[in-house]
């Protein structure tokens, strides 16, 4: 006996989230399962969106990362898709997202500052982040905390400036309400806002939210929006900068930092919550550790089919079947592809992950210059199955999705989220598609 | 004519901070010159091993008992740099016994305290050890860090009145007739702490008595002023491991061969080492074969290294040194020992000295043997005090871990911080500012990061060798942006920025050599930061062209 679904999507990062939702809209009716280890990389980025920044021979920022994706080469996942499943991808995450995202009113890029000071292109932008892009001509104060020494708003400011923003920005540092830890965690700081706990500045007690205002109003001049560290509350974001917001009478908006980052936290609990809504059912915590294949099947022409995957699950091993599987485990960072001295593979399925012999020609010397190790993953067909060595599908119902696939380096050209929502949603509902038929 | 100092010295490794420090408590008005950071050469790209002398035991006497005094002196001149872990010989079954009885004759003889373990016991010492080992010795072999001791020599120096030049490189000697006089050096960015971007110059400076103490590349100076220095410079590379797989110095005992020594170092365990000759110390193959040699050939002793996470490796080269009469062929056979090679009696030409091969571990008696023999030369009746007087950090350590409060940081980082700071520690730590930590890795914090940019300028390379912040697991991933903000606003965006993206660069270099499993997901993630959260590859502020603001989205307004 094993635990039955329609679709079981292994992994629940951002791919895989998208995978699950899409398979579900695609056949309300389908069994929807989701199987995820450890915490996505969500936790570590920054929460944007982005589609495609730089062309693949580093030209850009684009302006509209649309126009560009044919450019892009055969083997790329967004061309394996299609640039109309990309378009239709990204309108499903703005449903998912709703009011928390912003930037689907134009096809442009939108440049957004970063913690570091440089600005970053990217496709959409949580609605924290709205009032800050570097394309709004209002002039900025950004204000870091002492005790969060990875956002130093004096040196953000400069670079921006250096980098050529089209106003006049300044940086102030003080000290956080009621942080009296030089090492309180970064979540420490949302709560104190969400909450608006009682704090004492100056011999006097007041909630986190006024002290933080009174701090700040200090060190305003003619500057009509204020940036901070993405600190300004877990639970209830939109609250707490609306309140600073009509307390110091200027727009309020944060800068993606992190890790940890919780605008990626946030938009983690956005997915999540819909997975629930639309019945998909999670199961966390646990990881895919094997498969098998239907026994006694000959090989379809389009490769062999799973029959089950098997969950570990704290030490007993679960059976785990369905008719369509997408795998979304995620890159070198998630482990859906990992490495030893002598070579890079996918852990669960053992798919085929093109690379060099020798490990000495998986990077070059420049740390930014064209690492092959960043495309590390699978190659897919155009229906995002993993196809093996000699170019057929490796399993007849397994599609891969998200950051397993190889053939693009989303560092270099801002595609990470882009890809794993498209490819997401391809997966998702082809997988869904193909059940119901 | 009246000089610019006494005595100049080049070279910033051990040997040339402990004779500017020699040098300068005799009261010697004293000159060190270093191309690099101190430490850039091969001393701080060495295995960290204080030695007891037991690797001599056989081979080399007179060394091993080098070794065990100056082993003895460093535990009190330098306690803050020195961890104390011990050290252990061990047999395996195909190890010969004859050796073995060799080694434990060998360390008595020299008065290196020595004791048989079985097998059983040296796995009660090192549960990771393989359980066919057969036997061990056990000695008191230590850590060293070398950033440390060599920076507490260089701020002693200081102390006593000497000019300490980073990033100054020697390109001429001065010579006239048969008498060098001076050298003339490129300051990278004018004289003082280096501050990036800040134009190069170029200054002579005239001494009564020049030391060449530049180790692999004392060929290099010598030829400036026609002196042949036989340096036979000797490559061998570490392996850095992300955790202590042992806390004691594993040593195979047997007759030298490659990767034969583990040493236990802060929160890491080193791997250790190949020896190649090599026709240029500046530039040679860093190769895989030798990565995957440590792991192969260590784990017969330490079988769990097969598994576990390297997070990076590196080279250093030996200067290695050849009197002209001899003649080895195997780098592995040329001696230990150290040269002093004194040009007037030598070649003729006075006025200089060049000091070539030796060890880290021995530097300060080296130093001093170097030091007597200038003071003669200049007519300097001095003594040494080196051997008795602890280094900044060291003084009244017991009254210090008796006596200090926590600086309200949570205990194990301030105790990291104090071991590194050692009797420092309350000048350095007590701020009333937010010491919030820099470096997770590492636990280190704003203070001393900020310590170490008051003692080296914009470098965080520098600030780097003197905290350990950015050399840990994340190997920079987390921390290269914090340092780079600590640097402002006492030095403009524009030099923190390039001081960034040059620590960045150096922090990859290692990694090259570790790239797979665990410190490849490690790459990735660090690219990702910096590439994808930070958009650093992709700056638009270093671009040429002014970015088109106006054509992108405006959020609506
Ligand atoms: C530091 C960083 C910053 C980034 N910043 C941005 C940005 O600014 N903009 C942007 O667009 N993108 C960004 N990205 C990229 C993006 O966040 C994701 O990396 C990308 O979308 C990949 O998502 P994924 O779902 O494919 O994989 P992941 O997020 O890696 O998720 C994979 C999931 O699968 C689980 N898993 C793995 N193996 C198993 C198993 N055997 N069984 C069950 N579950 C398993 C993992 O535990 C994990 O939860 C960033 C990435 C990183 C690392
Ligand atoms: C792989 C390896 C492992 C080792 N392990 C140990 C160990 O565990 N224990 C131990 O005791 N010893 C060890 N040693 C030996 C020890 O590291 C060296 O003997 C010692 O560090 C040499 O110090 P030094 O000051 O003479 O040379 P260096 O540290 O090389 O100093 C010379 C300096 O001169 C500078 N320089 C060069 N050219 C110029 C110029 N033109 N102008 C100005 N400056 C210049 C260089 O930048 C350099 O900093 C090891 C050596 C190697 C290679």
């Amino acid at each position: 006996m094993a635990i039955e679904d329609d679709v079981l999507v292994v992994g629940g990062g951002l791919a895989g989230a998208t995978a699950a939702l899409a398979a579900k809209d695609a056949d309300p009716d389908a069994r929807v399962r989701l199987v995820t280890y450890k915490q996505s990389t969500l936790r570590h980025a920054s929460g944007l969106i982005d589609v495609l920044g730089y062309g693949p021979d580093g030209d850009g920022p684009l302006v509209d990362p649309f126009d560009a994706l044919v450019n892009l080469p055969e083997s790329h996942p967004y061309r394996r898709v299609g640039v109309d499943a990309v378009r239709e991808a990204l309108s499903f995450f703005d449903g998912v997202a709703g009011d928390a995202y912003a930037g689907n009113h134009t096809d442009r890029n939108a440049l957004v500052p970063t913690a570091g000071g440089t600005v970053k292109p990217t496709a959409r932008y949580p609605a924290a982040t709205a009032a800050g892009l570097a394309s709004d001509e209002r002039d900025a104060l950004f204000v870091g905390f002492e005790t969060l020494p990875a956002f130093d708003a004096p040196r953000s400011a400069s670079h921006l400036e250096a980098a050529g923003v089209p106003f006049s920005t300044r940086g102030e540092t003080v000290s956080f309400p009621g942080i009296d830890r030089d090492d309180a965690k970064l979540v420490r700081y949302a709560h104190l806002l969400d909450e608006d706990e009682r704090v004492r500045t100056s011999g006097r007690r007041m909630g986190a939210r006024t002290a933080l205002a009174t701090a700040v109003d200090a060190r305003l001049g003619e500057e009509s929006r204020i940036g901070f560290p993405a600190v300004l509350g877990d639970e209830r974001p939109a609250e707490v900068r609306s309140y600073l917001a009509d307390a110091l009478g200027v727009d309020v908006f944060e800068v993606p930092t992190g890790p940890p980052s919780l605008a990626g936290m946030r938009l983690e609990d956005v997915l999540f919550d819909a997975l629930s809504d639309d019945g998909v059912r999670v199961t966390a915590g646990v990881p895919v550790i094997d498969y098998e294949l239907v026994a006694g099947g000959a090989s379809e022409s389009d490769g062999d089919r799973i029959d089950h995957v098997v969950v570990d699950r704290h030490g007993s091993e679960i059976p785990h079947r369905a008719d369509q599987y997408v795998l979304a485990t995620g890159g070198l960072v998630g482990k859906g592809v990992k490495s030893d001295r002598d070579g890079v593979f996918e852990p669960i399925f053992d798919c085929h992950v093109p690379q060099a012999d020798d490990r000495y020609d998986w990077f070059v010397d420049d740390v930014f210059g064209e690492q092959p190790y960043a495309r590390f993953g699978l190659e897919p067909d155009r229906d995002l199955r993993p196809l093996d060595p000699n170019g057929e599908p490796e399993f007849s119902n397994l599609r891969a999705a998200g950051a397993v696939l190889g053939g693009y380096d989303f560092a270099a050209e801002k595609s990470g989220a882009g890809v794993s929502i498209a490819t997401g949603y391809v997966a998702g509902t082809r997988a869904a598609e193909e059940v119901s038929r | 004519m009246a000089t610019d100092t006494d005595v100049l010295v080049v070279g910033g490794g051990s040997t040339g901070c402990g004779i500017a420090r020699d040098l300068a408590m005799r009261g010697l008005e004293v000159t060190l010159v270093e191309r690099g950071n101190l430490t850039d050469g091969t001393t701080g790209r060495m295995h960290g091993l204080l030695h007891s002398g037991g690797r001599y035991a056989v081979s080399d006497r007179a060394s091993a008992t080098e070794c065990i005094e100056e082993n003895e002196i460093l535990r009190e001149i330098a306690g803050h740099c020195v961890e104390l872990t011990g050290g252990l010989f061990v047999q395996r079954p195909e190890d010969s016994d004859a050796y073995f009885e060799e080694k434990l004759e060998g360390c008595r003889a020299c008065d290196i305290p020595a004791r048989v373990l079985s097998g059983r016991e040296a796995r009660e010492v090192e549960p990771y050890l393989a359980t066919d080992v057969k036997r061990a010795i056990e000695v008191p072999d230590g850590a060293v860090d070398p950033f440390r001791l060599c920076v507490a020599n260089a701020i002693d120096a200081r102390a006593h009145g000497a000019r300490i030049e980073t990033h100054a490189e020697v390109i001429d000697l001065l010579r006239e007739g048969d008498d060098v006089y001076g050298v003339e050096v490129r300051h990278d960015s004018g004289p003082g702490t280096r501050v990036h971007r800040t134009p190069g110059s170029t200054e002579e400076i005239t001494a009564e008595y020049v030391v060449n103490a530049t180790g692999a590349w004392a060929g290099r100076i010598g030829a400036m002023a026609d002196l042949d220095v036989e340096v036979r410079p000797s490559k061998g590379v570490m392996t850095i491991m992300n955790v202590r797989q042992v806390d004691t110095v594993i040593n195979r005992c047997r007759p030298k061969g490659d990767a034969d020594i583990i040493v236990p170092h802060e929160t890491t365990a080193i791997l250790g080492t190949t020896d190649e000759e090599v026709s240029d110390p500046d530039d040679y193959p860093e190769e895989e074969w030798e990565v995957d040699a440590m792991i192969d050939t260590l784990s017969e002793l330490v079988p769990i290294l097969t598994e576990a996470r390297t997070i990076r490796s590196f080279w250093g080269v030996r200067p290695l040194y050849e009197p002209p009469e001899r003649d080895t062929r195997d780098p592995t056979d040329i001696t230990r020992d150290f040269f002093l090679l004194d040009h007037a009696e030598r070649d003729g030409v006075a006025g200089i000295t060049s000091i070539v091969g030796g060890k880290f571990t021995t530097y300060r008696a080296m130093a001093e043997e170097i030091s007597d023999h200038v003071c003669e030369k200049l007519g300097v009746n001095a003594s040494c005090a080196t051997a008795t007087e602890p280094l900044p950090g060291s003084e009244n350590l017991e009254i210090l871990e008796e006596g200090m409060d926590d600086f309200g940081l949570r205990s194990p980082i301030a105790r990291r911080s104090k071991q590194r700071l050692g009797s420092r520690s309350r000048e350095v730590l007590e701020t009333d500012e937010a010491n919030p930590v820099i470096c997770a890795c590492e636990g280190v914090t704003r203070a001393e990061v900020r310590d170490a940019v008051s003692q080296s300028g914009s470098d965080l390379n520098a600030v780097r060798i003197r905290t350990r912040a950015s050399m840990g697991n994340c190997q920079g991933g987390f921390c290269c942006g914090p340092m780079a903000n600590e640097l402002h606003p006492k030095y403009d965006e524009p030099t923190a920025r390039a001081a960034l993206d040059e620590l960045i660069q150096e922090r990859w270099k290692g990694q090259r050599h570790a790239l797979w499993g665990e410190q490849l997901s490690q790459a990735m993630l660090n690219y990702a930061l910096f590439a994808t959260t930070m958009n650093r590859d992709e700056d638009p502020a270093d671009a040429a062209e002014p970015l088109e603001y106006a054509a992108f989205d405006h959020g609506g307004r």
